[in-house]
């Protein structure tokens, strides 16, 4: 039975160092998660409907999903040209740009929320210059997308840039052999074999965006139906004491989330066959 | 018509043949607009947490940091990293070895289950502990005949914080073990070695620069979580508030200063994480060359 599951070795340890791992998962990630759907499931439908689509919690999933999308997209264009950048040209302190890049990971959420606030803030660094513009930044939506533009900026460029860094610069040079101006390589050549990479970091983007928390509800405003997003209604809803509410919104966002990380796995099957040898 | 500058003596050397690099204005524009990007989106919040924490200068700073509440929020803080971060390299250490060095059917299903709380929003990953152990929980009957409280106490905020770091060290290791193989340790168990002096003495050398930053991430996602922590803290001053719960609450009293001052904790711990990843880079980069 246990040979025909997984293939001899003479190493030892696979029994505790699986038997572990299971029960550590289980405990502290699988049972509470799961039980999140069983709680769910107990509720009744019209009452589980009714929460999830009112009109307050539309006008919240609505906007997360626009902010997530735009900063999503905007970060796949700028992500691309950062790693283009980083990869392909030198320039004075690049060593110390490139590790800047990875710091939304690094810097905890709440700091980077504050932060953002007081430079959008109308009398903040850069506010002060948008707000006789009559650009609002915070407190606006536009303030939630900067706020997750920052959030998802990692995803795309270090996705991007291991692909772009094995690119074989051959086709580019037979390219422009055989006369095909930069811009042309570029679109025909370079940009195919990136995009399936462009696309798996705009969905990483976009799925850390629908469910991020600490970075926006300092510069959103967090004003019913307006500036509103939905982890922060399931966070309203446990102020409270309405459990049934929170859970039955933390379902459809974790329904969500699961179906996004679907997308992102079966992305990088692809691109990782696309970069199989032979 | 760019044809017409290409010189047949410089055409031998692969840079002068036009169109296969960018014209240098073309380069130059590029690198400022990414760079103003980063700059906008990256370098000035990050400055703006220094610039906003030193306004009123050094005194105020260090106030802000010697506060009472701020020494339990940083005392919580080290406690709850201090017990996640082994608890999650033991466990990361242990999938990285049963996945990296054997071959078993639903590895890639294992895999995905490790990630999974990377893809759930903070919030929920708190609530979800909310739910087991809260007033109204599965267990709130056991708990409270036994007089136990985890819901707004620190064992909630340790379950929430082990939760959101869990897959950190394990991620790191899985595709640093597989790229090492398995014959290293093969040839050390067929010489006689155990398992245990196998693991010390051959894979432990091999992995040591993969598990420090795994480390090093854990941690500072650990002393950093915010969304999770909040949702199961209780919000209880000097009691339950961790560092950036407590940024939180200066920053909603408008205490600017002390917000900022004690977010520049966090700050600096989130460099040197950056300056540990790059050495680590640099280093593991020497091995493969």
């Amino acid at each position: 039975m246990g040979n025909r599951l997984r293939q001899r070795s003479v190493l030892p340890g696979f029994g505790l160092s699986m038997g572990y791992t299971l029960l550590y998962l289980s405990f502290i990630v699988l049972i509470p998660l799961s039980l999140l759907f069983i709680k769910s499931a107990s509720l009744s439908w019209s009452a589980f409907w009714q929460t999830v689509t009112d009109a307050r919690v539309l006008a919240s999933y609505q906007l997360t999903f626009t902010a997530s999308i735009t900063a999503a997209s905007v970060n796949a264009v700028f992500g691309l040209l950062v790693a283009w950048v980083l990869v392909r040209y030198d320039f004075p302190g690049k060593r110390v740009v490139d590790g800047l890049v990875d710091l939304p990971f690094a810097l905890p959420t709440a700091v980077a929320g504050i932060a953002l606030t007081a430079v959008y803030a109308p009398n903040g660094w850069i506010g002060q210059y948008l707000e006789p513009l009559g650009i609002k930044v915070a407190f606006t939506p536009l303030g939630i997308m900067i706020a997750l533009t920052f959030i998802g900026l990692p995803f795309v460029v270090r996705t991007i840039q291991p692909v772009l860094q094995d690119l074989d610069k051959q086709y580019e040079e037979a390219a422009a052999t055989l006369g095909a101006s930069r811009w042309q390589t570029f679109v025909r050549v370079i940009l195919p074999p990136i995009v399936p990479a462009m696309f798996t970091g705009f969905a990483l983007a976009f799925a850390r965006a629908l469910g991020e928390y600490g970075s926006v509800v300092f510069i959103a405003g967090n004003m019913p139906m307006k500036t509103e997003i939905t982890p922060l209604l399931i966070i309203t809803k446990l102020e409270q004491y309405d459990y049934a509410g929170a859970t039955a919104i933390a379902a459809v966002v974790l329904v969500a989330s699961f179906f996004m990380l679907l997308v992102i796995n079966l992305l990088q099957y692809k691109t990782s066959r696309r970069h199989m040898p032979g | 018509m760019p044809d017409l500058h290409v010189v047949p003596s410089q055409a031998t050397s692969p840079r002068a043949i036009v169109g296969q690099t960018e014209a240098p204005w073309i380069r130059w524009l590029l690198i400022t607009v990414a760079l103003g990007f980063l700059g906008l989106v990256l370098i000035v919040p990050l400055a703006a947490v220094f610039t906003e924490a030193f306004a009123k200068g050094w005194e105020l700073y260090l106030a802000a940091l010697v506060e009472e509440e701020a020494w339990s929020a940083i005392k919580l803080t080290l406690l709850i990293a201090s017990i996640t971060v082994p608890l999650n390299l033991i466990f990361g250490v242990a999938a990285a070895w049963a996945i990296a060095k054997f071959q078993f059917a639903g590895k890639n299903l294992l895999v995905t289950l490790i990630d999974l709380p990377f893809a759930v929003s903070p919030v929920i990953s708190g609530l979800i502990f909310v739910l087991l152990f809260g007033a109204q929980g599965v267990f709130a009957p056991v708990l409270e005949a036994y007089d136990i409280q985890i819901v707004y106490a620190w064992p909630g905020i340790l379950l929430a914080t082990l939760f959101v770091t869990f897959p950190f060290v394990a991620r790191e290791l899985i595709p640093v073990m597989q790229a090492q193989g398995t014959e290293e340790e093969e040839a050390a168990i067929s010489l006689g070695a155990s398992g245990w002096q196998t693991f010390w003495r051959v894979t432990l050398p091999n992995i040591k620069w993969g598990l420090l930053y795994g480390v090093i991430l854990c941690n500072a996602r650990a002393m950093g979580e915010f969304g999770a922590v909040s949702v199961v803290s209780g919000h209880i001053r000097g009691e339950t508030n961790t560092i950036p719960l407590h940024v939180e609450i200066l920053y909603n009293e408008y205490n600017f200063v002390a917000a900022f001052a004690v977010a520049s904790l966090l700050a600096v711990l989130a460099l040197f994480t950056l300056v540990i990843k790059s050495i680590v880079e640099w280093k593991s980069g020497e091995h493969r060359g």
